[in-house]
């Protein structure tokens, strides 16, 4: 893409095709001899880490794609059997929801890095707006992305996200309309949304494409924003960058296997486990992390109208950045005005983001104004006005004396602003967590489980007796609906025989048919068949229990949670602290009292429990001491029956827990070692450019 | 220094090198797995697809079923006596894939032919109790199939194969 090249491949073969399609000369001249400024530092990898991100997500979507059914009744629970039983499946899903966070993180670190070395300035100013419609592209996909497994926060971020096109006037209706194919949304909005999420990140790539040439072009920016004079500012792209940029990349992929292996729902919210339901809005309606700064501007300002232009300017307003800072000084280690500010604009886009998880009410509202105008006033005020009055220190005369004028200080501000954007993350993710905080509860006690931590393993006793527990009391009112009788005897799991667990379910009669005859008939269970549910629907349940369907309990563990708080959100990631759900379920079982405390009123067909989101819970108190015999000699005691049956759901919620953590730590062992022989490697590579 | 330095130096880089691209190449393959490993059939497949039980009672002779075990068409005739006597009439060592109709039945069983009904030729279903041999037709290239599910004629290269399958009664069987 360095004009025409020289490249004349050795072998005739070759030689052949080059002469019809000079594409192995293309490929030499942007990615072997491509000079390269010498002086790239580590956030110029980040580039070649969202190229490799991207190629993961159309990987493993394509695959997901091939066991995902786009239909409303079917959507949650194809995923849901696509975790539990296709091969490596519960990987690819993993890899595929964390990878789409991780895409935004390197997204972010890309395009603040961009802000702050002034890569959007000219000649680079196409350059720049191709990598914003690439991210308003990611945008798209992303949130269409999150549609598709049809869960609470599926439907309900689709009804809020669609309906900000309602704001349009005269035609805002029937766009909404016309998006939903419907008079909601409903199952032709998944079938398009499943369409275009296929669809956008091949468009995603096309654009990368033209991003790319743009850059081969212009050629790269650098961290002294000085353009490459002689051959001396300048190194091959490979080894040099090809080997800089794969350590960068081996390096991304242990904080990447850090969330697919050990916490893969960290940064997910708990009510998409909840099967999406058009009656009832979640409490909070929270979108992922990576839009909560812009979620946080449009909820400021108090038209409607308003607030979805405020919020798409948000973004826009990034492709006039070229020309809103005129400054001639690109990178703003030269310019110490620029450089403050841009640290201010980094934590208010943060704060944004944390407000944007926060309900929007009292002192939240009024900071999100605050704030909304100073993230505008950043763009619209601060960058034409110090390019105005800045006086920016002197810029060396060339790359090479900015190398040869570092010192060993060189490396300090970029370990010290890796830990200020790593903080930055956790405090976005935990943003999430905070947002679900159960109002009018209690918080639930920590518990001491056994699958807990990297190296949990589910308690088999706990697992046999939870399952004894649920069969003779929950089963009567709960559904176990996703869980096969099969997968007793699976590895992993309560450790029952394949004879036992077919023993197992020929206690159960299943229903089945037609017949010849075309009836319907009972017959004893068998290993594929599933857990039958007490009632034939949700009508039934409500009807049998005043009202209140008892919900499922094969994902009851994953899709019930409480707000940890600041800074307990950002311990958990390092600890990696998973178990809210559980916390709960077993705190839930133990939180039924007798008599409400003073000043509580509890409604008739209610009972108190100090847990429970209002305290007023349809469930009747469910287990007493001594109510289920122990063959193991453990004590029958209330504590002991909630500890063995939340052990028993989590296991049901994630039935691969243990080859998850077994895997992840192999991976661990394996990107260690191979990070380290990357880095060894790219400094041999680079001994003599130093 | 320089002496000693430059003269290991080549060593050790290479070392490094192979180190290094020997791991990428052995974690790229790993990673590799379990992106060809999920096209396999899934565990609810795999379950779905285990022995099933048919009750023979009410195929009359000369009547045959056709029951579908793991997606494929089973099927069990009821065959009658001259349909088993040509089938053991025949000069084995001419047939084109040349089998016994006793290897192809259970014994003391012998009314019951059961067959996999897929051609294989080209996977289509023949249709029962046509064609010149007493048996199966295939419709799409005309293979032609015996009473014994043999090939006699046709583009077909082999027979009807027999999935496993047992008796657990007199007229009961589990195929599978």
């Amino acid at each position: 893409m360095s004009g025409p090249s020289d490249y004349q491949p050795s072998n005739p073969a070759l030689q052949w095709i080059e002469r019809r399609l000079p594409i192995l000369g293309l490929m030499h001249s942007s990615f072997v001899v491509y000079p390269t400024p010498r002086n790239l530092n580590y956030w110029w990898t980040f580039g070649a880490i969202l190229s490799f991100m991207l190629g993961i997500q159309i990987l493993t979507g394509v695959i997901l794609a091939m066991h995902y059914t786009p239909h409303a009744d079917l959507a949650f629970k194809s995923v849901e059997l696509l975790v539990r039983d296709v091969n490596y499946g519960w990987l690819l899903r993993n890899m595929h929801a964390v990878g789409a966070s991780m895409f935004f993180v390197a997204v972010y670190v890309h395009m603040l890095r961009g802000l702050y070395y002034g890569s959007y300035k000219e000649p680079r100013e196409v350059l720049w707006i191709l990598g914003v419609i690439i991210y308003l592209l990611m945008m798209a996909t992303g949130f269409m992305g999150y549609v598709l497994p049809w869960g609470q926060m599926s439907f309900w971020g689709a009804t809020v996200i669609t309906n900000l096109f309602s704001a349009i006037p005269y035609v805002g209706e029937s766009i909404v309309t016309l998006l939903w194919g419907g008079y909601s949304v409903g199952n032709p909005t998944l079938n398009r949304f499943f369409s275009l999420h296929y669809l956008l990140p091949f468009l995603i790539a096309g654009v990368v494409v033209l991003h790319v040439w743009a850059l081969h072009v212009s050629g790269q920016n650098n961290p002294d924003g000085v353009e490459p004079k002689t051959e001396k500012d300048t190194v091959p792209f490979t080894p040099h960058a090809t080997i800089k940029d794969m350590f960068g990349v081996s390096c991304f992929m242990l904080l990447y296997a850090w969330f697919i292996f050990y916490m893969p729902n960290y940064l997910g919210d708990a009510d998409n486990y909840i099967p999406a339901n058009p009656g009832v809005t979640p409490p909070h309606i929270v979108p992922e992390w990576y839009y909560l700064p812009f979620y946080a501007i449009l909820r400021s300002i108090p038209n409607k109208l308003a607030g979805v232009i405020g919020m798409f300017s948000a973004i826009i307003i990034l492709c006039f950045l070229p020309w809103l800072d005129a400054a001639k000084t690109k990178s703003s280690k030269y310019r110490p005005l620029a450089k403050q500010f841009f640290w201010i604009f980094v934590a208010v886009c943060i704060l944004l983001g944390y407000l944007g998880a926060q309900p929007p009410e009292g002192i939240y509202v009024i900071a999100g104004r605050v704030l909304t105008f100073c993230y505008f006033a950043y763009f619209l005020i601060v960058l034409p006005l110090l390019s105005r009055i800045e006086k920016p220190r002197p810029v060396p005369n060339s790359i090479s004396d900015a190398v040869l004028a570092k010192t060993g200080s060189r490396s300090t501000p970029m370990v010290s602003s890796a830990i200020v954007l790593a903080l930055a993350g956790a405090l976005f993710a935990g943003s999430a967590d905070s947002a679900r905080a159960s109002e009018g509860s209690d918080k639930p006690p920590g518990n001491k489980w056994s699958f807990a931590g990297p190296f949990g393993k589910y308690d088999r006793g706990a697992l046999q007796r939870g399952l004894k527990v649920y069969k003779e009391v929950c089963a009567n009112c709960h559904g176990l609906s996703y869980v096969a009788f099969r997968n007793l005897a699976e590895a992993g799991g309560p450790g029952y025989s394949v004879a036992q667990a077919a023993a197992f379910a020929s206690d159960y009669k299943v229903k089945d048919g037609p017949n010849d005859a075309g009836d319907m008939f009972e017959r004893a269970g068998r290993p594929a068949d599933y857990f039958p549910s007490p009632f034939p629907n949700e009508q039934a349940a409500r009807a049998a229990n005043g009202g209140a369907a008892p919900p499922d309990l094969s994902l009851i563990t994953k899709a019930r949670s409480y707000g940890r708080g600041f800074p307990m959100f950002i311990v958990d990631f390092f600890t990696q602290y998973q178990e809210q759900g559980p916390d709960y379920v077993s705190a839930l079982l133990q939180g039924f009292e007798d008599k409400a405390p003073e000043g509580v009123t509890i409604p008739e067909g209610s009972y108190y429990n100090k847990y429970f989101p209002g305290h007023a819970i349809k469930m009747p108190k469910p287990l007493s001491d001594g109510q289920v015999t122990y063959d193991d000699g453990s004590p029958t005691t209330i504590a002991q029956y909630s500890k063995d049956v939340t052990t028993f759901l989590m296991w049901t919620a994630e039935p691969h827990m243990e080859a998850r953590k077994r895997l992840g730590f192999q991976v661990f062992i394996f990107l260690i070692i191979f990070a380290g022989l990357m880095y060894f490697t790219k400094k041999k590579v680079w001994a003599d450019s130093h | 220094m320089t002496t000693a330095s430059s003269a290991d130096h080549p060593t050790r880089r290479d070392f490094l090198f192979v180190a290094t691209g020997a791991a990428a190449a052995v974690g790229g393959a790993a990673a590799l797995w379990p992106f060809i490993s999920q096209m396999n059939p899934d565990a609810s497949t795999i379950a779905a697809g285990a022995p099933i039980e048919v009750d023979l009672s009410p195929v009359a002779e000369g009547q045959d079923i056709k029951v579908f075990w793991r997606g494929k068409p089973i099927y069990i005739s009821h065959r009658t006596k001259k349909q088993i006597d040509e089938a053991r009439a025949v000069n084995v060592a001419s047939l084109p894939d040349p089998q016994s109709d006793e290897a192809r039945v259970k014994s003391g069983h012998e009314q019951w032919l059961v067959v996999i009904g897929i051609c294989t030729h080209l996977g289509c279903i023949p249709i029962a109790h046509e064609g010149n041999y007493d048996g199966f037709f295939c419709p799409c290239h005309g293979s032609q199939y015996d009473s014994s599910g043999r090939i006699r004629q046709g583009p077909a290269p082999a027979n009807l194969p027999v999935p496993p399958y047992q008796f657990v009664s007199d007229t009961k069987i589990q195929i599978g």
